[in-house]
């Protein structure tokens, strides 16, 4: 599966589109990792938590992006777009959606 | 003097004061981070832009992503929490915004280090609120993403 945020595929002709594939998750911080991000509060600087936790659900969100895509017979997922909303206190949904197609 | 007001004095004061000896420090040590990371990327462009101009022929892409979730100090919140009672420009928090945006763009790097340019790039900021609520905490997400591609080099 080939991924871009552009319009087309450089270099490859898109021979058919499949129109909009998305794939979302909504995840909420453990009581653990919230504690710990509270101390680093103190003094700033990275919290490495929620880091973490926001790259696993971002990948979680491509890859069901992705299986979209792949159901739909395409070969790639042109103009990808992430974005991020909170839903409630302390728990965000994490969205990536995109144009599937078929290259040759 | 009584103790409950030691302690919630005392508490409080203590914080913010560990927050700028020790926030200050970090800080500096990551912008020193940063620079050395960002001069080792200075021929692979992170560019806005969708074409290259002038047109390279390029022989394949990815999709790359970086993020990262960066926080104030104490201190910083406390002069923050003051500026937004009178108004006028948060110039504390402006190193957090720098810093969280600069650190993306080199993780967004760092995950295809082969790369000849990152076309497209794009910055989202989002704000988390803590489980108990407090929003404006300090505490923003960046994530940086574009398009990796690598130039079809004549052999």
């Amino acid at each position: 599966m080939i991924l871009t945020n552009i319009e087309s595929v450089p270099g490859r002709q898109i021979v058919q589109h499949f129109g909009l594939v998305q794939g979302s998750t909504i995840r909420a911080k453990h009581f653990g990792r919230d504690f710990a991000a509270g101390l680093k509060n103190i003094v700033g600087g990275e919290l490495k938590g929620y880091t973490e936790l926001l790259q696993e659900s971002r990948a979680e969100a491509t890859s069901r992006m992705i299986e979209q895509a792949t159901s739909l017979g395409a070969n790639a997922v042109v103009n990808v777009r992430f974005t991020t909303s909170s839903v409630a206190q302390g728990a965000s949904e994490i969205l990536a959606y995109g144009t599937a197609v078929r290259v040759e | 003097m009584s103790i409950e007001l030691i302690i919630g004095l005392g508490i409080p004061i203590v914080l913010i004061i560990v927050g700028r000896v020790i926030g200050a420090r970090i800080e500096r040590a990551h912008f020193e981070n940063i620079a050395e990371r960002e001069a080792r990327f200075r021929n692979q462009p992170a560019l806005s832009t969708k074409q290259l101009v002038p047109p390279v022929s390029i022989r394949s892409t990815e999709l790359a992503t970086g993020s990262v979730v960066v926080s104030v100090d104490h201190f910083k919140r406390f002069i923050g929490g003051w500026r937004m009672f009178f108004g006028g420009e948060v110039r504390s928090y402006s190193t957090l915004i720098e810093r969280g945006r600069r650190e993306a763009v080199l993780r967004m790097k760092e995950s295809h280090p082969d790369a000849d340019a990152y076309i497209n790039t794009r910055l989202e900021t989002s704000t988390i609120a803590s489980a108990t609520g407090n929003e404006g905490m300090g505490t923003i997400e960046v994530l940086a993403y574009g398009t990796a591609v690598h130039y079809d080099r004549a052999p």
